[in-house]
């Protein structure tokens, strides 16, 4: 391949072997268009090894595989969730929202053998204000929040950014409310008779 | 009738086929992919894009002169069509058999001109109009070498009618009336005494019976892609400063229309080149001592063979000449206004001028 610049005033023979070589290079690339670009990931040896043929990947049906630390979509892992808050407190534009019940009976512990001692009626990410900035997941106690390799879930509708990750269904939720609530009242009650018995003695 | 829906049809296959070319070609020489989705590999995706054109609605701007714009497409593409009339396919198969075929194709494709004229007038637009104007100084200058390159084939073959050109670079040229008893010398030129009339193939093509006609092939191949307004001579559509030049206001069914016809033009261009010069529908097989490969792939003259064969060599050579066309597309950058004239004028004329001086010379030594 000529790499000297054509000067305006050279001769004849200079301007054709540059419009040769011009017509070599992209011969050159049609011919190797047999060959195809594989979706490899960055770490894998032939990744560097690919200077030749088509670059393009045909996206939906290929894509080159994200870096394992790379930060996506979010994920709960409710199960392991102890509902303690950390994630929405740490996150910077507020788009996590926790409602948290208290569990009145033994609702056993996590994979990491943290106790479980709430509920959570309403745990959404909002994924449209998140900043993918990762700070959730690392306070996360129980590492149960975690980043996906999922990037491409855009939405027609906004409203369907918000992920909601709770396992319980709102009658559930209610239910355990109100369990809630009546095990404060017999608590209450029995303290206030525990409270007149001490009076009366 | 049947030459004019056969000569359509065939102009509208081989078309598509270049239009999807186009796309494949150009992709795969950026690295890039082409069309995939529609129809296996992409195929469906020039009639696909035609459909699309034909649904959209038909725009005529309110300033626009009406009359104007709405005949400018149509006669552009009845202009290049026409041309299509005196293109032989086979031995024995041309629509119009005129014996004045190559004026006719000068002057009926000079036509296009007027078209483009009147589309970048009737447009009221300064782009159009800007357009229209490079395009008809680029196109009536570029006829200069294109005709002399053209003229210079025509003192060799000494003919005017394409099919008796055709006739004269094959094998087959005794059976043309009135060229029962012309013989063919190699390079044509008689003093070196090997007669190459039963050989054929190659060797009695033009650019071999007069191999200065090679030099006459080349301007002629590079004032046609200024005629057709193809790149590396495409100022007067440049996309990226004009818009699309002259037909920046068309859309829908008459933009179609437009393409079609630019389309079409670089197909008669380069149909016209291979006759010119390649030996048209004649097989490049030459008959070798007992091997007569010329006689078996040229086919019985007048019998299905002979037009299957002819046509197979005609769009086959067409076809690789369109590539070339498309491959200079893709690798060589637009030229300026000034250097554009340079080219024609100062360098394409003297030299297709020299060429009619030398074509008649060679013409005394043939003879
Ligand atoms: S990644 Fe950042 S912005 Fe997104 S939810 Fe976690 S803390 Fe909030
Ligand atoms: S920080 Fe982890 S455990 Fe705590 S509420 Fe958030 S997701 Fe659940």
């Amino acid at each position: 391949m000529e790499k000297e610049a054509i000067r305006n005033k050279s001769g004849v023979w200079d301007v054709v072997k540059s419009l040769v070589s011009g017509a070599r290079l992209t011969m050159q690339h049609f011919r190797n268009a047999k060959n195809r670009r594989t979706p490899e990931y960055v770490s894998d040896e032939n990744y560097f090894k690919q200077p030749d043929g088509l670059a393009t990947l045909t996206y939906p049906y290929e894509a080159i595989p994200v870096p394992d630390n790379g930060r996506y979509r979010l994920h709960n892992e409710i199960e392991d969730c102890i509902v303690c808050d950390l994630c929405a407190k740490i996150c910077p534009v507020n788009c996590i929202t926790i409602e948290s019940v208290k569990a009145t009976e033994d609702i056993g512990t996590t994979s990491d053998g943290t106790k479980k001692r709430l509920y959570a009626p309403v745990f959404d990410i909002d994924m449209a204000k998140c900043c993918y900035c990762g700070l959730c997941t690392s306070v996360c106690p129980t590492d149960c929040l975690t980043m996906t390799p999922v990037y491409d879930f855009s939405e027609v509708d906004i409203k369907n950014m918000v992920y909601h990750f709770t396992d319980l269904s709102p009658e559930q939720a209610q239910e355990k409310q109100r369990l809630f609530e009546q095990q404060q009242e017999e608590q209450a009650a029995a303290k206030a008779a525990a409270l007149a018995a001490r009076k009366k003695s | 009738m049947l030459a004019f829906v056969l000569t359509l049809s065939l102009m509208l296959l081989i078309v598509v086929v270049v239009v999807y070319a186009e796309r494949k070609v150009a992709a795969f020489m950026q690295d890039r992919l082409g069309p995939t989705e529609a129809g296996p590999y992409g195929t469906l995706q020039p009639l696909l894009d035609v459909l699309k054109l034909l649904q959209k609605e038909d725009i005529i701007p309110s300033a626009a002169d009406k009359k104007l714009f709405a005949i400018a497409p149509v006669l552009i593409f009845v202009a290049v069509f026409a041309g299509f009339a005196v293109i032989p396919l086979s031995p024995g198969l041309v629509p119009a058999g005129i014996g004045i075929g190559v004026f006719y194709f000068l002057a009926i494709v000079s036509l296009d001109v007027i078209g483009l004229l009147m589309a970048g007038w009737g447009s009221n637009n300064k782009y159009a109009m800007l357009g229209a104007m490079r395009s008809v100084a680029q196109i009536v200058s570029y006829e200069i070498p294109a005709g002399l390159a053209i003229l210079s084939a025509v003192m060799i073959c000494q003919s005017l009618d394409f099919q008796e050109i055709s006739y004269q670079q094959g094998a087959i040229m005794n059976l043309f009336p009135g060229l029962e008893y012309d013989t063919n010398w190699l390079f044509g030129i008689e003093a070196l005494g090997i007669n190459t009339t039963a050989v054929g193939g190659i060797t009695t093509w033009n650019i071999f019976r007069a191999p200065f006609l090679l030099v006459a092939f080349v301007v002629y191949f590079i004032a046609s892609l200024a005629e057709c307004n193809r790149a590396p001579f495409d100022i007067p559509e440049a996309e990226s400063e004009l818009v699309a030049g002259f037909h920046v206001e068309y859309s829908g069914f008459r933009f179609a229309v437009f393409f079609l016809a630019e389309y079409a033009m670089m197909v008669l261009v380069c149909l016209v080149a291979v006759i010119l010069f390649l030996g048209s529908w004649n097989t490049p097989l030459s008959n070798i001592g007992p091997f007569k490969l010329a006689y078996l792939t040229t086919g019985t003259v007048g019998e299905l063979s002979g037009i299957l064969w002819g046509a197979f060599w005609l769009i086959s050579k067409t076809l690789v000449l369109l590539f070339v066309q498309l491959w200079a597309r893709w690798t060589y950058p637009r030229l300026r206004v000034d250097q554009l004239m340079h080219l024609c004028w100062k360098v394409l004329t003297p030299v297709a001028l020299g060429l009619v001086l030398l074509a008649g010379i060679w013409r005394l030594l043939m003879v």
